[in-house]
């Protein structure tokens, strides 16, 4: 594809979404499935692992996607960061539809997202130092080599990496879980992006060093007018660091809510499940069971007819949940809720 | 010793010999433990919880310095036996352990039922059969579908492999489990059920509990009695209750801090600085570096005072200082 039609498309593209509305990202039906294939009889079907998912992102705004194990958090991030194809539907970020962009348009698409990965401990090369780290992105875009040492030294003193010689010359293993967590944040900031998506960015650390990233992370984008996503399953951490939670189950999003809309008014019986199951310290909770839903998360591959969480719904409508899947249904502005109790 | 007691633990050590010094990972740690009570060992990253646990159950690394003290099981100092003794009469029969990550440890070409009934099969002298059926009595404790003893880790969930595992550390009917961080990889529901599990098995088998982790929320799900570590020593042991209710220690104050709350509005706060190297722990108190209320008496180190009957590791809680402050209070 040469540089002028892809102009054209993200003109088009600016056009059809109406970019001016103040949405950074935009995601429009957007199902990404892999195929499952058997030995020697070709597919075997399909994982839809996100599958018919909308959401406008604002600039500047941090939103929470929190749901099970499997749910599709991390396939829907990896689409956004265009490590994945949309199978169907669309995501764009600042007009870029990814999947439209050639090698050139993607390098450049991407270097406007920061990503944070699941797994801290797996995120930096072991072999390179916190320097060459940090260098690796400014290279392959091409900065030039007299302004690196700067930017590097700035996306560390954001990190609050300091003193940055101290760091620069260390390697992974030389560093606490939260300092790797950091050198992950600086690596993702520096490119300076609009967006940062961080999955599960705190689950390997302990308490105290989750608040601090946590924090640092809000920090960043109160200064920078950052645009985060953040996926965690931990709902006691969402209420603190992001404006709306969406909620995700079986690769739909199910609620979507301002975060204290969705804490104190719950709507979706799935998030009704996540939230009786998440405590606060209290000795009195060793005195009885949490309540669960019964079953497990379905499979992506056949999945529920109708409504996906009917199987395990307590409030299940006969002959209407299993049969016909809800739309979302809007009970108070913004609030947004994929359920026929809402109807 | 009451009658109750199940374990005393006594100025228990372990030092591990690396290139850069001795890491004092468990550094005379002294608790005791009930018969069908639960402790909870909360602590950050690093501070020797799991040495704890390896050295309770001597599952030890090559490069071990020293290892000494007391682990007193049923009124038998188990540190006295030989390696050999301790396999055949402790590890598995009297105590077993889910580690740290078991769910991910499972032996990928074992069928999990086969794989549950080993330490039955290797410590006691039973049938494959009646192991089997065993291994289903305890399948049904913890929730795993009966079919599943024919599959492999792999074809399980994350949930579903780490109910293997403590199926597997329940199956030789020990009177002490400890378990290592059994949640903290797993979604919020998975762990709901997990704890779920937990609870109904110290209830209806009357076993008693070591649950290690840095999941403050989570543990308190179980918990008798929590023991707070601190750069390998204790420095809090006390009832969940009055734990949950307000610690004593300061820094067991700012790890209940740390904790976000979802159901009260309370911002988190996280502990500056970070916990002092075990290479070379401060001689002093371990933590006066990152405390609020540091003053000259806590560059010695402090020992485990009674404090009420609750047990805490900092010269706030000395009968001489809190006289002192009440003189203060009364001029
Ligand atoms: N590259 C892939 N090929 C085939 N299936 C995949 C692939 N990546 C993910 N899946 C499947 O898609 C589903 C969603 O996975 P995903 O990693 O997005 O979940 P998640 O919500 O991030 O879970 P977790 O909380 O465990 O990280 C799962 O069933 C997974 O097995
Ligand atoms: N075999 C070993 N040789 C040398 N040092 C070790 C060894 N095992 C553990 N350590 C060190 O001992 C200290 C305590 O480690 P331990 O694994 O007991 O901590 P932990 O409290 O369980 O931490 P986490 O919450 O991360 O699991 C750490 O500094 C660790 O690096
Ligand atoms: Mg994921
Ligand atoms: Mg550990």
């Amino acid at each position: 594809m040469s540089d002028s039609t892809m102009v054209e498309e993200q003109a088009i593209d600016t056009e059809e979404t109406g970019q001016h509305n103040g949405a950074m990202l935009q995601i429009r039906d957007l199902r990404v499935w892999f195929e499952l294939r058997r030995f020697g009889f070709g597919r075997a079907g399909w994982v839809r692992a996100v599958d018919g998912v909308n959401f406008d992102l604002l600039h500047g705004e941090a939103i929470a996607i929190v749901g099970e194990s499997g749910c599709g958090k991390s396939t829907l991030m990896k689409t956004i960061l265009g490590l994945y194809q949309p199978t169907d539907g669309k995501v764009s970020v600042q007009g870029d539809a990814v999947g439209k962009l050639g090698s050139v348009g993607l390098k450049e698409y991407r270097s406007k997202i920061g990503y944070v990965q699941q797994d801290p401990f797996g995120a930096l090369p072991p072999f390179m130092t916190v320097r060459a780290i940090l260098e690796e992105p400014l290279a392959i875009n091409n900065v030039p080599v007299h302004e690196r040492a700067e930017r590097i030294k700035k996306a560390m003193v954001e990190v609050k990496l300091t003193p940055v010689d101290d760091f620069l010359g260390k390697f992974p293993h030389m560093l606490s879980g939260g300092q790797q967590q950091r050198v992950v944040i600086a690596r993702a900031m520096i490119l300076q992006p609009a967006l940062i998506v961080a999955d599960e960015p705190v689950s390997m650390l302990d308490a105290s060093v989750r608040v601090e990233i946590l924090k640092l992370l809000r920090a960043l984008q109160e200064s920078h007018n950052l645009a985060v996503i953040y996926i965690t399953h931990d709902l006691s951490t969402v209420r603190y660091f992001s404006e709306r939670i969406f909620v995700m189950y079986a690769g739909k999003l199910v609620e979507k809510a301002p975060v204290l809309s969705l804490l104190r008014n719950p709507e979706h019986p799935y998030t009704h499940a996540l939230l009786a199951a998440s405590v606060d310290p209290d000795a009195r909770n060793a005195s009885s069971l949490r309540e669960v839903p019964p079953g497990e998360p379905p499979s992506l591959v056949h999945p529920p007819s109708g409504c996906r969480f009917h199987p395990r719904c307590p409030k299940r409508i006969e002959g209407l949940c299993a049969e016909e899947e809800p739309p979302e249904f809007e009970s108070h502005p913004g609030h947004l809720t994929a359920c026929w109790l809402y109807k | 010793m009451t009658d109750r007691s199940l374990l005393r633990v006594e100025d228990l050590v372990l030092y591990f010999r690396t290139s850069g010094g001795t890491v004092q990972a468990v550094d005379k740690v002294s608790f005791e433990l009930q018969r069908g009570e639960a402790m909870v060992i909360l602590g950050e990253s690093g501070c020797g919880k799991t040495s704890l646990a390896k050295a309770i159950l001597r599952l030890l690394p090559r490069n071990v310095h020293r290892y000494s003290g007391s682990v007193i099981l049923d009124d038998m100092d188990v540190m006295q036996l030989d390696d050999e003794d301790f396999r055949r009469r402790v590890r598995w029969i009297k105590m077993s352990m889910v580690p740290q990550a078991a769910m991910n440890s499972l032996n990928p070409v074992l069928r999990v039922g086969d794989q549950v009934a080993e330490p039955m099969i290797t410590h006691f002298d039973v049938s494959k059969r009646d192991a089997m059926t065993q291994v289903r009595r305890m399948f049904e404790h913890v929730g795993v579908p009966l079919d599943f003893v024919k599959r492999y880790a792999f074809e399980l969930s994350g949930g579903m492999r780490q109910r293997v595992a403590i199926a597997m550390s329940l199956v030789t009917s020990p009177d002490l489990i400890l378990l290592d961080e059994p949640t903290s990889a797993l979604d919020v529901l998975t762990q709901a059920n997990i704890m779920n599990v937990l609870k109904r098995i110290k209830k209806d088998m009357d076993a008693s509990f070591i649950l290690i982790t840095h999941d403050i929320a989570t543990s308190s799900e179980l918990a008798d009695r929590v023991a707070v570590m601190y750069a390998g020593q204790i420095v809090e042991v006390d009832t969940a209750e009055n734990f949950f209710d307000e610690p004593l220690h300061p820094y067991s104050k700012k790890l209940m801090a740390s904790v976000p709350r979802l159901r009260a509005d309370q911002e988190p706060e996280f502990i500056v600085g970070q916990p002092p190297s075990l290479l070379n722990p401060p001689l002093g108190c371990r933590f006066a570096e990152r405390c609020d209320f540091r003053f000259e008496q806590c560059s010695e180190e402090p020992p485990l005072m009674d404090k009420d009957g609750r047990q805490v590791r900092c010269w706030l809680y000395a009968k001489e200082y809190e006289k002192m402050l009440a003189r203060e209070a009364g001029v």
